[in-house]
């Protein structure tokens, strides 16, 4: 109360309550001010933290007494009543948990938290360091850095260092607070009557290389013993499994392993797939790659394989941070193995050489969502076509605008495999941010360019030239081939486990195969680079921003041709294996497993409260899509592809996936 | 109205004030922008600027005051070095040793520290899918109690869910590293295994819905078969080394319920084969294990007085003493409490035998030095010798004090099943405890001047509470074994008492009872009628009024004390490895080797030691340095004798040596 008192005497001075009436000489007035101001300035900012903080509490406080029901009936009164969710409508149907299900989750949206780390994050001992808040990256970057990196040399952890994968469902329902990954699928789940004990997250380290989880970690032999032991509870019903992203390359790497001899395999025998498995629901799956990762390794641009740039996109376009961070993110993300089983597959067979592609003719414009065609149809007709034939998708990297779009004739190329490195060019005002571009020397990197275009069969030597030592692990643990003779012993090797188009898939007749992805949304297919100017610190490539066509369809756009997909995943890649690769008794699938091909339309939300969409298609958000959401609970309670509804497909791929000349 | 207009005055003031950091032209400039652009506004705020600060503006002023200076101090918290280090962990200091992980561990919670989160329920808990209804924040207590006690009920027929309803464990080692926030059970010791190198591959939590009863864990969530494939699996990926498995509390028996269950032919048990836990197991070592029960747990069913066993008391204590409110919130606490099978695991085993009879107890010669260690020293010698033979512990239950003291004699015979079922159809519109079945009059004869023992309780709760005994009764059994070898004792319900089962065939493996000892710990109670005749009340009461003369005795709060862990008493956690168990006996005919280690408490000496690094009561001991430091030593490679072999400060010995019981 004695600070009250002290406070208001001054106001309450005889001398100054009238202190406003005068307004006719300001000077006057500012005397008296200038004599009050020691009290006003501090009292008023204190005031004002009152206010905002009464006011905050009295909102939190109405926040929480509302009624829970409230925010849906606003929606309602807004849009309409809501459909029903998928999982209440599969109750209302009679559905009910048959088969146990196993989600895989795919790069980037697991939890990683900390077992034993440096001095600098000592309080930090099993909070996460990915997913979740983020918190760290803003305290203390170069020590989350420092952690989240892996050694260099081995591709296991920095001596010192344990960073393990959260376990349990909570490793990836939620990426951050309120972005949900598994959690709506979950919820769903849980609606017909699953539960801990029929549902498991398969988590997973997912910076290591697939078969160093299981060296480091045992993960293989954990979710092959949680398969095995929800299959024998639930009185014998085989799993439906339901990887996303890199999860469908990292289980089908799995179902190698696991019926591979002992010890380089799991030992479960030729027919654990068929004793243990009824359906692999694979959602939004790179099975031949994504060119992003590409992108990713080539100048650590790539947008969310390690969505570090959408954490934080205007520090990093702002042209004073990003050197450094760039950088930062590219030492770290190199040392990551997993990233490199994204690089596209199966060479220029799969996405085209220099003259042609499988999408080629396709424009992003001509397909409009299924929706959208009845509104924007006379649209279509007026807008100038970029000339479909310029498109090359097969030359994934082009240096120029010009080089990407003449005729392959027209390319002059210099071989750079050829060239001799210069010297080391780390000096010390790189600081102690040190990349692989250091090590090639100015000959090296001028000598890139110089090559102009390169296609899927060019990229490998590339990366090999541009990051050895990245590449030499990752080659021992990664093939992006295409295999002429499956059954050379050599495929039996476990690098090979996860290219689809390098193994044959399990003798299981009975299995089922979906490949379900979004499609609709614009997807990086090829990129436009050019030459940073000074190369001494920076990471020397960089997409040519400025590389586009200023009109809303367009073929180029900030230097990346995009074709259809699902923001990140481009159809092909999705659905090629499920389209041709394996339909049918073909050589890579033997028994004759079926496949499905399920594509969905992208929608994007209507409104701000629908959050991120009912009807997405988007590479994440796909797992809050209620058609997809019902097909996986059809599917987990008991039916079979032909009664979901077999293919569906919007878009070209049995076209193009005619263009591929695969021997089968 | 006037204060809006302020406030948006100071919007405009303020950015500038932050941005320039000066304090005087900006501000005027502004003023003046703001006069020139509002005059006429100007003249209508004037009159009311005129009369200064109100009391809304000061209550503004002083909550902005507190706030900035609050936000000002935990921002110097946080900027803080982490300077301030206790004392080394004992993780740290073995590391330094050169331990490394050995055995894969895993951990087996008690009752109540696991938490429950809900997959299924009622519209009232909208909102709440996948949240902690148990353990966490406990927030939805607080704000919708009834939906709550609904959720965590369990069915009174089944003891499994009731319908609609479907309350899981949470699973991983986040199931009990916290009870509450900042509350470890745990989660030292984890840190502590990860220091020496564990990690998420070879530590376990084994964690079950500590309600139900054992088998039906087994039942409904399968959590003996993933217990057991997760035991497989360690076992393999770490080089065939055998698990050490760190039980606390209530996890023992469930333990013990598992070892036999994995062993039993399947379909009641697991089909491991006899062989599975000398192959699987290393040790065990059990934390404050409630190997023989808790009277505690008594007191719990007959009025849900426990203190612990339910933490609810702790949670809110004045709440529930005030005669008001207090009458509703015990009962709805014991309706819930009593659809929980497990409590019932917790009752007293053994009967007479082991908790002594009328006249006699294992503990009555027991010197009373430990507990006079908290009690006044210069008065313990006198009242202290008359006491001795005075208190009757073996009187688990009295109804008056007198007849907790007085000869046995003098007591009235009870024959209870015989004499007075009387059972009425009680005019109680709600049926909400078993209590508003039981006529006055029938009450009133079972509390005439009676005293029960631990065989005769058992009849005692079978009469105020027949249904949840007969549920519970079915998975749980309280007896000693004449014949471990008679057929009936391969039935479940018999697997988690150690003094009807006998260990598996496991001559390698270690057992350790590792609990605290110096704390007082409830043995009887001293209980009288409660004076509302309403009916559903609880009838009974613990006589909180009957205390012992002198001071210096055990009896206090209507509560007699032993020594233990403030839940578990010493007899109970320590007797089976002191004795029961103790080289080749009936109940361990492989010879198991057993040693006890106790550890005795220490308050903690200053608030910066938080709950103490040398604790010996029943949770707080899972932070005790040394005790952390023997299941270090045992992951990684230490056996018994190695660590020590016993290490004994209580009487458990003679105590044992005075139990009566054929091995």
């Amino acid at each position: 109360m004695a600070f009250l008192r002290r406070r208001k005497r001054p106001d309450d001075d005889p001398d100054t309550p009238d202190e406003d009436d005068d307004k006719t000489s300001k000077s006057h007035r500012r005397g008296r001010k200038r004599r009050k101001k020691n009290y006003s300035c501090l009292d008023n900012c204190c005031w004002l933290v009152g206010c905002i903080c009464t006011t905050w509490w009295l909102l939190l406080f109405l926040y929480n007494t509302m009624p829970s029901s409230f925010p849906q009936y606003v929606t309602e009164k807004i849009t309409g009543p809501l459909p029903d969710p998928p999982g209440v409508k599969c109750v209302k149907e009679g559905l009910e948990p048959k088969h146990p299900v196993v989600f895989v989750p795919g790069i980037v949206t697991g939890g990683l938290e900390l077992w034993e780390g440096h001095e600098c994050a000592e309080d930090l001992f099993r909070k996460r360091l990915w997913g979740g808040t983020f918190g760290e990256i803003y305290k203390r970057p170069s020590c989350w850095l420092q952690h989240m990196s892996l050694d260099n040399e081995t591709g296991l952890d920095p001596p010192g260092i344990r960073v393990r994968p959260v376990s349990g469902l909570v490793a990836a329902d939620y990426f951050a607070p309120g972005y949900f990954v598994w959690a709506v699928l979950i919820a769903n789940l849980a609606r017909v009557g699953y539960e801990e004990k029929n549902m498991y997250m398969a988590a997973y380290d997912w910076r290591l290389s697939f078969q160093n989880t299981e060296v480091r970690d045992q993960t293989l032999s954990r979710i092959k013993s949680n398969i095995e032991l929800m299959v024998e509870t639930n009185g014998g019903q085989k799993a439906v499994i339901i990887p996303h992203s890199m999860g469908v390359l990292y289980f089908l790497h799995f179902m190698k392993w696991v019926e591979a001899p002992a010890p380089m395999g799991g030992g479960g025998g030729s027919d654990w797939c068929a004793k243990h498995i009824k359906a692999v629901m694979n959602i939004g799956g790179p099975l031949l790659g994504a060119p992003k990762a590409l992108a990713g390794l080539f100048s650590a641009e790539a947008k969310d394989v390690a969505f570090a740039r959408g954490i934080a996109p205007g520090v990093l376009d702002s042209d004073v941070f990003q050197i450094q961070t760039l950088q930062h993110i590219m030492k770290m993300s190199r040392t990551w193995d997993s990233t490199m089983s994204m690089i596209p597959k199966g060479g220029e067979t799969i996405w085209g050489g220099l003259d042609w592609s499988p999408e080629e003719g396709y424009l992003p414009s001509t397909r409009m969502p299924a929706n959208m065609s009845s509104r924007c149809g006379q649209n279509m007709s007026d807008t100038r076509m970029c000339d479909p034939s310029r498109i090359n998708y097969g030359r994934l990297i082009s240096f120029g605008r010009n080089v990407a779009e003449c005729r392959a004739s027209d390319i002059e190329r210099r071989d750079f495999r050829d060239v001799v490195k210069g010297n080391n060019l780390a000096n010390r005002t790189c600081r102690d941010v040190w990349t692989e571009y250091h090590n090639m020397g100015l000959d090296g990197i001028t000598a890139i360019p110089e090559y102009k275009a390169y296609t899927a069969d060019d990229l490998l030597d590339l990366l090999e030239f541009v990051a050895p030592m990245m590449m030499q692990r990752g080659t021992t643990h990664y093939s992006h081939g295409l295999a002429d003779d499956l059954d050379d012993p050599k495929y039996a090797h476990y690098k090979y486990w996860a290219n689809p188009l390098e193994t044959k898939l399990p003798d299981a007749p009975e299995m089922e195969i979906y490949s379900m992805y979004g499609v609709g949304i614009p997807t990086e297919r090829a990129y436009i680079y050019k030459l940073t100017p000074t190369a001494e610190c920076y990471i020397p490539f960089q997409i040519d921003n400025a590389a586009g066509d200023i009109d809303e369809h367009v073929c180029l756009k900030d230097g990346v041709y995009t074709v259809e997909g699902d923001e990140t995943v481009p159809a092909l890649s999705a659905g090629f294996m499920c389209a041709k690769g394996w339909r049918g008794k073909t050589r890579f699938n033997p028994s004759g497993i079926k496949t499905y091909v399920r594509e969905y339309d992208h929608n994007p939300p209507l409104n701000f409260l629908e959050g991120r969409g009912t009807q997405s298609g988007a590479h994440v958000d796909i797992l809050g899509n209620f058609q997809l959401i019902e097909d996986v609970i059809r599917v987990a309670a008991g039916a079979s592809g032909k009664d979901v509804g077999g293919d569906r497909v919007f878009t070209d791929i049995f076209k193009w996936c005619k263009k591929i000349n695969l021997k089968l | 109205m006037a204060s809006i207009l302020r406030f948006r005055k100071l919007c405009f003031i303020e950015p500038t004030t932050k941005t320039y950091e000066s304090f005087e032209t900006p501000i005027e400039e502004k003023i003046q922008a703001i006069k020139e652009q509002e005059i006429d506004k100007n003249k209508k705020k004037r009159p009311v600027k005129a009369r200064g600060w109100r009391c809304v503006d000061s209550c503004c002023w002083f909550i902005g005051c507190m706030c900035t200076t609050w936000w000002l101090l935990l921002f110097l918290y946080h900027c803080l070095p982490a300077g301030f280090k206790g004392p080394e962990s004992p993780g740290v200091r073995l590391k330094n040793e050169g331990l490394t992980p050995l055995h894969p561990v895993v951990l087996v919670p008690g009752i109540v520290t696991g938490g429950l989160e809900l997959w299924e329920g009622r519209p009232c808990s909208h909102g709440l899918f996948r949240k902690r209804l148990w353990g966490g924040s406990f927030t939805e207590v607080l704000k919708r109690p009834l939906c709550w006690l609904e959720h965590l009920s369990l069915d009174d027929e089944t003891g499994l869910d009731p319908p609609g309803i479907r309350v899981r464990p949470v699973t991983g080692l986040v199931a009990a590293d916290y009870f509450a926030p900042g509350y470890f059970v745990w989660a030292v010791l984890i840190e502590n295994l990860a220091k020496i190198g564990y990690e998420g591959k070879n530590m376990y939590m084994a964690a079950y819905d500590w309600r139900l009863s054992f088998q039906n864990t087994e039942v409904r969530d399968q959590a003996f078969s993933r217990l057991k494939i997760n035991i497989e699996l360690m076992y393999v990926t770490n080089g065939n080394k055998k698990v050490v498995v760190v039980p606390h509390s209530m996890g023992a028996i469930y333990f013990l319920h598992f070892m036999k269950w994995v062993e039993a032919e399947p379909p009641i048990g697991g089909g491991g084969g006899p062989g599975w836990c000398d192959k699987h197991i290393q040790a065990i070592m059990n934390i404050g294990a409630t190997f023989l029960g808790v009277p505690k747990a008594v007191s719990g069913m007959l009025s849900a007085e426990a203190k612990d066993v339910a933490f609810f008391r702790a949670m809110a204590p004045g709440l529930l003493d005030s005669e008001i409110l207090g009458l509703q919130t015990l009962e709805h606490m014991m309706r819930v409490c009593r659809t929980w099978d497990s409590v019932i695991s917790l009752l007293p085993k053994g009967g007479d035998t082991i908790w002594g009879d009328l006249d006699s107890s294992p503990e009555d010669s027991q010197p009373e030095t430990h507990l006079t260690i908290s009690s006044d020293k210069i008065n313990n010698t006198k009242p202290q010798i008359e006491l001795k033979q005075e208190t009757k512990y073996g009187r688990i239950v009295s109804f008056g004090k007198a007849a907790s003291e007085q000869h046995s004699s003098n007591l009235t015979s009870h024959d209870l099943l015989k004499d007075y079922l009387l059972h009425t159809a009680a005019n109680c519109d709600e049926m909400k405890t078993e209590y508003g079945k039981i006529s006055r009059e029938g009450i009133m004869k079972l509390a005439d001047n009676k005293a029960y023992t631990a065989g005769t309780l058992i009849d005692l709760l079978r009469f105020v509470a027949p249904k949840t005994m007969k549920r519970a009764e079915a998975h749980f059994s309280h007896g000693i074994a004449d014949n471990l070898d008679d057929p009936k004792y391969t039935h479940y319900k018999y697997w988690s008492n150690p003094l009807e089962t006998k260990l598996p065939y496991a001559p390698n493996m270690e057992i350790y009872s590792l609990y605290g000892v110096g704390l007082p710990t409830e043995r009887s109670y001293v209980y009288k009628l409660s004076q509302s005749g309403k009916c559903n009340s609880i009838p009974f009461r613990i006589d909180s009024s009957a205390e012992g003369n002198g001071g210096a005795g055990a009896l206090r709060g209507g509560v007699y004390s032993v020594d233990g862990d403030e839940s578990v008493t010493v007899m109970s956690a320590g007797f089976m490895c002191a004795k029961g168990w103790r080289g080749k006996t009936r109940f361990n005919p492989s010879g198991s080797r057993t040693y006890i280690r106790e550890f005795r408490h220490k308050a903690p000496a200053s608030l910066l030691e938080g709950r103490g690094l040398e604790s010996g009561s029943h949770v707080d001991i899972m932070g005790n340095v040394a005790l952390i430091e023997d299941v270090l030593r045992v992951a990684a490679g230490a056996s018994g004798e190695e660590i020590g072999g016993d290490r004994i400060y209580s009487d458990i010995l003679k105590m044992a040596d005075r139990v009566n019981i054929k091995l």
